[in-house]
């Protein structure tokens, strides 16, 4: 009787084990088929990568000195660990590393001369491509040309600089957590801003302080929680998403009716692609209302209408009031 | 503020300058609210701000009977101004949701408006802030209504002016003068 019941339990539990596997299989299949779900996806190259990663995924690693035979465990450089978890939600995350980097960095030590290695940049592979054509990518390079900073650093910069090959993703096109996607954006411009020792890569001048900037800008702290830095930074351009062409300090937007006000900039930069959606109950600029709220560009227009109505009448009553007063005396 | 834009129209100045001034203005009238009150506190004054329930509703009609019909026929002002009735019952209940009802929410809320840290970021899943600039604008609409409507009555004294000669001198020409 009870080697019966012991039976079936492991029928059952073998059973439920198929069935886990063979979830476990669709799921695999499908996260390789949808590169775009960062959650799911298992890179093509996944072992492949590990080659690599197996020493940059973290920041030591060991290598087998054959000429002392012995096993030296080691730091690695810093500025060459890959975070393998931001990789592969990145918009890269289904890339090969040798795709980027040459085939030799398979030989260890690596050969010096890969030090020199050309690197790409995005037009290099997204320009005239049709693929990427909605993102525009010939404009955001000929804006970046103009930006300060190449035109500051024309050696120095490039867009690795702000986008991070190994950790990039795309934020606020696809953000539905505009404060989330504005910590993002904000987090690209303070790595070098808010961190001398990146900063003094690119620049010469003295270490600057960016809150003592900014003291001139009333609530300070609420402003670069609802707002993208490149939102006064940068001059707009209806053509690409987010402005790359960043603007000298002396052109930053200064004055707090370009965003509160009926003709909010806002508009044109951090709710560009929401704001087909121009009123919402009546609110002026009503798309900035699912995420936040701007005193001046929010302003109600039924209320707007109702206040000067009431006004009107109050006036007319009291024309009629004085009428009668100079009537009836 | 509420009907302004960028640049500076017909009648109507850029929100830059109207924020600059509607920010001056409040100020000055947050130190004015804060003597009214402390006046009242401190001095006879206050007593003439208690609403009894003693005829509260007839006597409302009958001052608005009186401004609304009766004054045009030449009758007597029902509740005449004497040392111990300042305000008839109607400027009693007005000037009470006026300066301890509307005034202080247009404070606290105008307050809260340049202070945004210190306002509650949601309630009920609405915007904290939606919620506190509604209430300011509100209640500073009610205020400028009731400002109109306060400076047209003031001069419904013996004569136009007679009102305005009692602010300054603190002395009230009776109609029958």
């Amino acid at each position: 009787m009870i080697s019966t019941a012991i039976r079936h339990l492991h029928l059952l539990l073998l059973i439920n084990l198929m069935t886990s596997i063979s979830a476990v299989a669709s799921d695999y299949r499908k996260a390789i088929t949808d590169p775009g779900d960062s959650i799911t996806f298992i890179s093509p190259f996944y072992e492949d990568n590990e080659r690599c990663f197996s020493c940059h995924g973290q920041k030591t690693y060991e290598y087998m000195n054959e000429n002392l035979e012995l096993k030296v465990k080691a730091l690695m450089f810093s500025e060459r660990v890959i975070d393998r978890n931001k990789f592969y939600q990145s918009n890269h995350k289904s890339f090969s590393c040798t795709d980027c980097h040459s085939a030799d960095y398979v030989k260890f030590p690596h050969p010096g001369e890969l030090r020199m290695e050309g690197m790409y940049n995005c037009i290099d592979c997204h320009g005239g491509d049709e693929k990427f054509a909605r993102f525009n990518f010939e404009e955001i390079e000929s804006e970046y040309k103009k930006s300060t900073h190449f035109q500051l650093e024309k050696e120095g910069f490039s867009c690795w600089k702000c986008h991070g090959p190994h950790d990039y993703k795309l934020n606020i096109r696809n953000s539905t957590d505009i404060k989330e996607a504005i910590i993002y954006d904000n987090n690209i411009c303070l790595k070098c801003h808010s961190n001398f020792d990146q900063f003094q890569l690119l620049s010469d001048r003295d270490e600057i302080n960016i809150l003592q900037k900014h003291d001139w800008l009333p609530n300070q702290e609420s402003h670069f929680k609802s707002v993208r830095c490149i939102e006064c930074h940068s001059e707009i351009n209806d053509t690409i998403l987010v402005s790359h062409l960043i603007e000298p300090v002396e052109k930053a937007v200064r004055r707090c009716n370009e965003c509160h006000s009926q003709n909010s900039i806002l508009m044109s930069t951090l709710y560009k692609f929401q704001s087909r959606e121009q009123r919402k109950d009546g609110f002026l600029n009503g798309i900035i209302l699912n995420q936040s709220y701007v005193i001046g560009a929010n302003r109600n227009e039924y209320l707007n209408i109702i206040s000067l109505l009431i006004f009107g009448v109050v006036v007319v009553i009291i024309g009629i009031h004085v009428y009668f007063r100079l009537t009836r005396k | 503020m509420q009907y302004t834009d960028k640049q500076d129209a017909v009648l109507m100045i850029g929100f830059a300058r109207a924020v600059k001034w509607h920010n001056i203005a409040a100020v000055l009238l947050t130190i004015n609210y804060i003597f009214f009150v402390t006046g009242n506190l401190f001095t006879d004054n206050g007593r003439f701000y208690k609403i009894r329930k003693e005829n509260f509703i007839s006597d409302l009609w009958k001052q608005m009977k009186y401004y609304s019909v009766g004054m045009f026929k030449g009758e007597k002002h029902p509740f005449p101004v004497t040392p111990d009735r300042k305000f008839n019952p109607l400027q009693k209940l007005t000037y009470v949701l006026a300066m301890y009802v509307s005034f202080p929410l247009l404070i606290i809320s105008g307050l809260g408006l340049l202070f945004p840290e210190t306002v509650i970021s949601r309630f009920l899943g609405i915007s904290g802030m939606i919620l506190t600039d509604i209430l300011h604008i509100t209640m500073g609409f009610f205020l400028s209504v009731f400002m109109i409507i306060h400076i047209y009555t003031c001069t419904l004294g013996a004569r136009p002016t007679s009102l305005f000669k009692s602010m300054l001198s603190g002395y009230h020409v009776s109609e029958d003068h």
